[in-house]
């Protein structure tokens, strides 16, 4: 009795999972015939989101060190690419301990609010020369605008091959995100444009 | 003989007088609020690009002491051996740390890996390094020294006050002209 209801268990679970897996897949690629095209290449560990912005004319860096998403890669067929990049903005580091406590406040990034900042690709087209123009929405802080980076996508020869990094920045307002608000608001004091610098490293697919 | 010091040479005392007085200003009267601010952080700055000024005022400053010897004291001025003894160890201190307080004010700032880009517009190069535990360490030679720079300017000052107004003789004249009776 006990033996049957442990497999009836199994085959539920095991059902449930099969179900689960491949509808994200049908609702993301749904031109994608070929089955691995769907698989996840994005090396999350391996990638960095930088980001540069100046403080009374003093380029002040700073990183994420945190980085989640799902990558599907097609450097042969680039419209079909699909991008989404989920940055938990709490992971926020300009390598001063005093400013990287305010940063999740609510004049900064308002992190218990919106934790994540999301980059969700609409557009991939190639511009020749391994580089390619992708278009998308980033939304930091609730705040949904479109943005265009041009990245270029090139095999490590470290690895020969068996990975790529796909480098590349984009400018945008910090204000239009409304990061730094209140007093911080000045930017005479903290410049609007920040640039963002990603290299994002992928699987190359066999 | 000139009685007085060479134009030159008080127009750069001067002006350093004027902007030491900006640049501690600038870094000790900073609102005493808890974590960073907008307000803190242009003092900051104000305090970086006025110490890189006195740094180059001073140069100058030193330069032209060469050029335009001191003129020698007035006859009117009694003063004993050891007074002037401790007036001239006190300039020599004097020009010595408005010259080394802001390098170590810009080695500073390269070593936090918070370059100084003078009044907002040029960078100035990175002296060493970035490391923080370093940069700890120059903060702490930095403040002490520029503590005794404090010292000496009010022990310069006010011998020179009392000079002229307790012995009114000609001392404060020669870096003041317009004061010559």
């Amino acid at each position: 009795m006990k033996r049957i209801a442990y497999a009836s268990l199994f085959c539920l679970a095991t059902a449930g999972a099969a179900l689960a897996a491949p509808a994200p897949a049908a609702k993301t690629a749904p031109a994608a015939k070929a089955a691995p095209a769907a698989a996840n290449q994005l090396l999350a560990a391996q990638s960095e989101v930088r980001f540069t912005a100046k403080q009374m004319g003093v380029p002040m860096q700073g990183m994420f060190t945190k980085l989640t998403g799902s990558v599907q890669w097609n450097a042969a067929k680039p419209e079909a690419s699909r991008i989404r990049l989920e940055i938990p903005v709490a992971s926020a580091t300009v390598g001063a301990p005093e400013m990287d406590e305010e940063l999740p406040k609510a004049e900064w990034f308002a992190a218990s609010q919106f934790p994540t900042a999301v980059f969700e690709s609409s557009a991939v087209h190639a511009l020749g020369a391994n580089r390619f123009e992708v278009a998308g929405t980033l939304s930091i802080k609730g705040v949904k605008l479109p943005v265009k980076t041009q990245a270029t996508v090139l095999p490590n020869a470290a690895d020969k091959g068996a990975t790529s990094s796909a480098t590349g920045s984009l400018d945008i307002a910090r204000l239009a995100y409304k990061i730094g608000q209140g007093s911080w608001g000045d930017t005479s004091v903290v410049a609007d444009p920040v640039q963002i610098q990603y290299r994002i490293r992928l699987k190359t697919q066999p | 003989m000139r009685q007085t010091y060479h134009p030159v040479s008080v127009l750069w005392h001067w002006l350093i007088a004027i902007l030491l007085v900006a640049t501690y200003y600038f870094v000790l009267g900073r609102p005493d609020t808890p974590g960073p601010s907008p307000e803190k952080l242009q003092m900051m700055s104000y305090h970086k690009w006025a110490g890189i000024t006195v740094l180059l005022f001073s140069l100058i400053r030193i330069a032209s002491r060469f050029i335009f010897p001191a003129p020698p004291m007035g006859a009117d001025v009694k003063m004993p051996a050891w007074q002037n003894k401790t007036h001239k160890i006190t300039l020599l201190l004097m020009l010595l740390l408005t010259v080394t307080i802001p390098l170590g004010g810009w080695l500073m700032s390269s070593a936090a890996g918070r370059p100084v880009v003078w009044f907002g517009l040029w960078q100035l190069p990175d002296l060493i390094g970035v490391n923080k535990d370093l940069a700890g360490q120059i903060k702490e030679v930095h403040e002490t020294a520029a503590w005794a720079l404090l010292a000496l300017v009010s022990l310069h000052t006010l011998a020179a006050l009392k000079h002229h107004f307790v012995d009114k003789d000609s001392v404060l004249s020669r870096m003041a002209p317009w004061l010559k009776k």
